[in-house]
């Protein structure tokens, strides 16, 4: 069995011995500063950018099929190519808002190698003529702001960064910003109306991307912080090399967060669209299984947003459309694994307690529905349900997110699927993720609630506390 | 009469200067009050509006949408439970139960002598080192009952040197030497294409010219 390589100083990040592409440096202690980012090809990529012409740096970010680390998997050359022409000044804003429940490796990112990130906003600028860049980090990621800030200092000092950058006609500033605690700021529309000093509300589409109309109105490209942290290493490499990792469809790796009930959680890079959930989750290199023997029961395979996965789903791999085709996503590379202590209704309860919470109100469905699904699904646990919560539960999922949902219950029943995401009444994603839970938990769990609400269940159950 | 102290001013101002818009400073400046204060106070709001260029209700309204703000006094040391799923799968709640024990408040309170305040907050991004807590926005991981109690005893013996005053956000701050900055003025101002994209493609200014500045 391999050795627990935890590394002290980059608390839960697990060296899988698998190639590294964004998780190179996290074996130095000092591996956030320009001294080591620079004795390890720092900055080798922005020069190989400044080289070219821009135009080549973002064909090889297109051929690489870079796809986007927030939740959508949006490929970023394809992405970046929607910025209509003429409409200058262009914005450039990274969203290292991270919030999504079992997500984490954005701040890992920030704080363990922010030159990295700087380099790959570098050459974002370059490569599409973007004005000023702003670096949204999460508000209360103290230790990410600071060690930016410094990078940014030190990145402004050497000439990386500001005017005539390493004496070429390159000039944009990077800004380090921050946000005030608000999960819902992560949807990039909410995020740009936050950098403007608004409440974190999601904007009405379409414009289905900021890049028509973003920040101050202007064309603005958002991406996430693993995304563009991908960028310099594909300069230096090369999208030919990027694709020997990864499947044809998802080249490259990628970051996983994997927490619960296993032996070993932590964030592991992994060859992106080949590994399956069961090697990550019971591979020697990886988690090394369900913890104290017990059984695997449900896992979440992409951020609290996604509908659950269960045994039968352990053979995919980790690529998006085998996960979409079965009715899930990656999203936000966080897998949250349960095992058969678990209470499904008590689980389903959380993560729709955190929708409930972080509604931003600007939708009825979304605004309402939440806290009446949260409302009901604690009174089924506290075992004052009513023999009609479950179908009333149904219902709003189904106000919220209209249609059959979702896809993976159909597919195992034998239903043609629906493709997702589902449809939703509501102007962004927050109000249909709500339902992801419920829907997965009564479809696959449909006897616990009745027994909860018959009575015939001890209640409620706890979850199995860390020995 | 100024809320902010002189030197907060001039860092308010720096700040400022980053935004092609006044406005985009609103919540910075938010922290930066907090920092000073230990909490927003209304004359605080009343300076980041004549700031930031709007209403003292328009910092109020946008303000009160982020949970990190506050309008009334919290303790010295804010400690912020996670009991979100990772964190409930591995003794989260159980970890909020004996924190309130502990420290003898409820969830949203402030102990008597003014130095705890405790929350209970959704997933911190530290999900695999579950359960997890911060203190002033410091993380601490892994968290047992007994690590709980003894972080306690620490803190009040004034022994977490990691940990600033609640409100201190970020000690490192960023700076742009006026030498080094680029251009950072209001879109209004940047309507042509920058330098480096019109030498490689003559055309990447089409439809600059044409458009309409309202
Ligand atoms: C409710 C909600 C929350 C989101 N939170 C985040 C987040 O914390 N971080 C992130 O990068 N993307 C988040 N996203 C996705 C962003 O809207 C956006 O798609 C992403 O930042 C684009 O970057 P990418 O193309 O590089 O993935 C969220 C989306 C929704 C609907
Ligand atoms: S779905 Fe919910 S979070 Fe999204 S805009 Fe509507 S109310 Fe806000
Ligand atoms: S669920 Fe607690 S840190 Fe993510």
């Amino acid at each position: 069995m391999a050795t627990n390589r935890y590394v002290e100083h980059a608390p839960g990040y697990v060296d899988n011995e698998g190639p590294k592409i964004v998780t190179g440096r996290f074996g130095y202690a000092d591996s956030y500063t320009l001294a080591r980012f620079e004795a390890t090809g720092g900055y080798e990529g922005l020069r190989a950018a400044l080289a070219g012409r821009p135009a080549d740096a973002h064909d090889v970010v297109r051929s690489a099929t870079l796809l986007g680390r927030g939740g959508a998997g949006f490929p970023a050359g394809v992405k970046w190519g929607f910025l209509p022409p003429g409409k200058f000044p262009y914005y450039l804003v990274v969203n290292g808002d991270e919030s999504e429940p079992g997500t984490y490796k954005d701040r890992l990112l920030m704080e363990r190698d922010p030159h990295q990130l700087i380099e790959g906003c570098l050459i974002t600028c370059y490569a599409l003529g973007l004005s000023q860049c702003f670096l949204y980090v999460r508000g209360e990621m103290a230790l990410a702001q600071e060690r930016i800030a410094a990078a940014l200092n030190e990145a402004y000092e050497a000439g990386y960064v500001g005017r005539n950058i390493l004496d070429s006609d390159f000039s944009v500033d990077i800004v380090l910003t921050w946000g005030a605690g608000a999960y819902i700021v992560g949807e990039e529309t909410a995020l740009i109306e936050s950098l403007e000093g608004n409440r974190g509300m999601p904007r009405l589409k379409p414009p289905y991307f900021p890049a028509a109309i973003g920040l101050y109105g202007q064309p603005t490209i958002v991406n996430n912080v693993e995304t563009l942290a991908n960028v310099g290493w594909l300069m230096v490499n090369g999208a030919e090399q990027y694709k020997n990792y990864g499947s044809e469809a998802s080249p490259g790796t990628r970051m996983f967060a994997v927490s619960g009930h296993v032996r070993r959680p932590g964030v592991y890079e992994v060859e992106h669209g080949v590994t399956t959930f069961r090697e990550l989750i019971y591979g020697d290199n990886f988690c090394q299984g369900i913890r104290n023997g017990r059984e695997l029961k449900m896992f979440i395979p992409g951020g609290g947003s996604a509908p659950w996965f269960f045994e039968e789903h352990l053979d995919l791999p980790l690529e998006a459309g085998p996960v979409g085709a079965a009715g899930s996503m990656l999203g936000s590379g966080a897998i949250v694994v349960m095992n058969d202590s678990t209470d499904a209704v008590k689980a389903a309860l959380r993560v729709v307690k955190f929708f409930a919470r972080e509604s931003c109100g600007k939708c009825t469905p979304c605004r309402e529905g939440t806290t009446w699904e949260e409302q009901i699904l604690e009174r089924i646990l506290n075992g004052a349900g009513r023999p009609s919560d479950i179908d009333l539960l149904l219902d709003i999922a189904d106000n919220i997110s209209p249609g059959p949902y979702p896809v993976a219950a159909l597919a195992a029943e034998g239903l043609e699927a629906v493709p997702f995401p589902p449809k939703q009444t509501t102007i962004c994603p927050l109000g249909p993720s709500s339902v992801a839970p419920i829907v997965s938990t009564i479809r696959r769990f449909r006897h616990e609630y009745e027994a909860k609400i018959t009575r015939r269940d001890p209640i409620p159950v706890r979850a199995e506390v860390l020995a | 009469m100024s809320f902010f102290t002189s030197a907060n001013l001039e860092m308010a101002r720096e700040i400022i200067s980053r935004y092609p818009m006044p406005r985009s400073a609103l919540i910075p400046l938010l922290h930066l009050a907090q920092e000073q204060h230990g909490w927003v106070t209304d004359e605080a709001m009343r300076q980041v509006a004549d700031l930031c260029g709007v209403t003292p209700a328009e910092v109020k309204g946008t303000g009160s949408f982020y949970e990190m703000f506050k309008f009334h006094p919290v303790g010295s040391y804010l400690i912020n439970v996670c009991t979100n799923i990772s964190c409930m799968l591995v003794g989260g709640e159980e970890l909020l139960e004996h924190a309130q024990q502990r420290l003898g408040v409820n969830t949203g309170a402030t102990t008597p002598d003014g130095m705890f305040t405790l929350e209970e907050v959704e997933c911190i991004a530290a999900c695999t080192e579950a359960p997890c807590l911060q203190v002033n926005y410091r993380y601490r991981l892994r968290v047992s009952g007994d690590d709980f109690d003894q972080m306690v005893n620490d803190i009040a013996a004034g022994r977490a040197d990691d940990l600033p005053r609640h409100g201190t956000l970020a000690t490192v701050r960023q700076r742009i030497g006026l030498d080094r900055v680029a251009q950072i003025v209001a879109p209004e101002e940047a309507r042509e294409a920058p330098v480096w994209l019109k030498r490689n493609d003559p055309t990447a200014d089409r439809g600059a010219q044409d458009r309409v500045v309202s």
